[in-house]
């Protein structure tokens, strides 16, 4: 038996990165995944590689959180694991520059997109058969801890979502569920936006030696090793974990470097 | 459903400080059913019925050298008994430590220095120790060798007279980080990170509860369970298996880019 045999999970912005490694691991670990975004061939490709289910989605649309979650309910019967992990930074600059519409789309994505996910899962973890109870993992980023000059609304809505899951872990317990909601914080992990920034920076070797040099391990995460932890947020060996913050790394914000 | 019994983590070897019960139990328990081979060590005499006991139940893949934490004598004598027995460590969780309470002005220098050698100084001697051994078992392994120092929420969270305790395991938290970073710029083959544990049902944890009762603080260890799992977001204390569940994630592969970082196991108690 798998672990995560019999579990149904909702991953956000699953179609790229993070996400769809998350969909890969949850569906090799034997998980019904359900996975949302906007690309459609993007999507294809992860649904023939993983048998995942996709539905085209905008993490920040009120109604159409509605439909999804009715359409879960009513073709699973269960959520057992979400992982907001739907994230921007289209539109982000230095508080000095960032125009309102950069702003408040950065801000409606990883933040109000995370708070409907979190919203939205524990709803339909509360009804699952047997009792509420779920995992709810929101992707953060090292950047909640360590704010970045030139992206003002992507730290802060990292930042902010520590305290959305902090929150929800809480209220979970005053109401008895079973639903546990925690975020991780990753470092630099080298996926395909990373990629193409570090190709079109006009300086790649340098642009890649910055984005090595923020990890004392002198590399970016693999997708992969970010996809480990995520799957066991999803199984039942987090069961005692709420209201955490897990920091992976590779020891960035550990500490300081050495001179 | 869980992991267990993967055999995620056969063919390498770790050693647990505090082995014999509690959490350390737990996580000889859970390296063994994955694979591993273990050595736990603890304060028992090698030809103890405890010992016997354990080892009979754990198997062939355990063994067990009596060693107190706070002697660097001891130290190398586990270090020699890993060498002789296995030639290699890939995991070290460093969970011998004992707990103090009390005021602050009634707290003695003796217990303050007898809580700092054991929780403090114990954990660094056993890292001290290893680090040769592991830099060259940990490059064999996808992932490299991994250290897992038990601190606690108290190493994250001060508590009314609690300081003693709250000093020792503040400081396991930022030795981990401080010897994460080292071996990352060095780089060798260890990740390093530490565990904090809320409250988990262990002898520990009884042992404490009743010393509360003794002062009159509840009239039955229950009472302090009941009121401590009502004060816990999720409601209920922790069960050893499930530090072990965190343990083993840092053991495996899986955690490969994780170093540096705290994994807090508390039902939620320091969201609140
Ligand atoms: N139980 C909890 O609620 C809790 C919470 C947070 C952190 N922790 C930490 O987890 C670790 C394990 O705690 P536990 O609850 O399993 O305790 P425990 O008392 O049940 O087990 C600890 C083991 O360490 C051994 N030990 C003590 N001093 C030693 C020494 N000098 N040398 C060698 N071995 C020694 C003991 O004999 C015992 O077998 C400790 O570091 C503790 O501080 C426990």
């Amino acid at each position: 038996m798998k672990r995560l045999e019999g579990k149904v999970a909702l991953v956000t912005g699953g179609t790229s990165g993070i996400g769809a490694g998350a969909v890969h691991r949850l569906r090799a670990e034997g998980a019904k995944v359900v996975f949302t975004g906007s690309n459609r061939s993007a999507a294809d490709e992860v649904c023939a590689a993983t048998g995942a289910e996709f539905v085209s989605h905008n993490v920040r649309d009120g109604a159409a959180w509605d439909a999804l979650s009715e359409r879960i309910e009513r073709d699973h019967g269960r959520l057992d694991f979400a992982f907001a992990n739907a994230g921007t930074e289209h539109g982000d600059g230095s508080v000095e520059d960032i125009t309102l519409d950069g702003w408040e789309n950065v801000i409606g994505v990883n933040q109000t997109g995370a708070m409907l996910t979190v919203q939205h899962a524990m709803r339909l973890m509360s009804r699952n058969p047997g009792g509420a109870a779920g995992s709810i993992l929101v992707n953060s980023s090292m950047n909640a801890h360590r704010a970045m000059g030139n992206f003002v609304a992507y730290s802060v809505s990292k930042a902010a979502v520590v305290a959305l899951v902090k929150s929800a872990a809480v209220h979970a317990g005053n109401r008895k569920y079973r639903i546990r909601v925690n975020a991780i914080l990753p470092g630099v992990v080298e996926t395909a936006l990373i990629r193409n920034l570090i190709d079109t920076s006009g300086d790649p070797t340098a642009t890649r030696a910055a984005y090595e040099g923020l990890s004392p391990l002198g590399r970016m995460a693999r997708v992969e090793e970010i996809a480990g932890l995520v799957a066991w947020f999803a199984s039942d060996e987090s069961q005692f974990v709420s209201g955490s913050e897990y920091v992976i790394d590779g020891a960035s914000t550990a500490g300081m470097m050495g001179v | 459903m869980s992991d267990l019994g993967s055999q995620r983590l056969k063919g390498r070897v770790a050693l647990v400080s505090g082995g014999l019960r509690g959490i350390g139990l737990a996580c000889v328990e859970r390296f063994l059913a994955e694979g591993a081979e273990v050595v736990l060590t603890d304060l028992e005499a090698e030809d103890g019925t405890l010992v016997g006991e354990t080892l009979g139940r754990l198997g062939q893949a355990a063994s067990y050298v009596r060693a107190n934490v706070t002697s660097e004598e001891d130290w190398e004598a586990v270090l020699d008994a890993v060498t002789r027995r296995h030639g290699k460590l890939h995991i070290l969780v460093n969970n011998a430590g004992i707990d103090l309470t009390g005021p602050i002005a009634e707290t003695s220098l003796e217990g303050w220095r007898r809580i700092m050698s054991i929780n403090v100084d114990g954990v660094f001697l056993g890292v001290r120790t290893f680090v040769p051994l592991m830099a060259a078992s940990g490059a064999e392994v996808a992932g490299g060798a991994s250290i897992i120092n038990v601190s606690s929420i108290m190493g994250l969270v001060g508590l009314s007279e609690v300081s003693g305790y709250n000093a020792s395991k503040g400081a396991v938290r930022l030795f981990t980080k401080s010897i994460a970073l080292e071996f990352a710029e060095k780089k060798m083959p260890i990740r390093a990170n530490s565990l904090h544990p809320g409250f988990v049902v262990t002898p520990l944890l009884k042992e404490g509860f009743q010393r509360w009762v003794d002062k009159g603080v509840a009239e039955k260890p229950q009472d302090l369970v009941d009121l401590m799992s009502s004060r816990t977001p999720i409601g209920r204390l922790a069960d050893p298996s499930e530090l072990a569940s965190a343990a083993f994630f840092l053991a495996s592969s899986d955690s490969s880019y994780m170093t540096g970082a705290e994994l807090v196991i508390d039902g939620g108690w320091t969201a609140q």
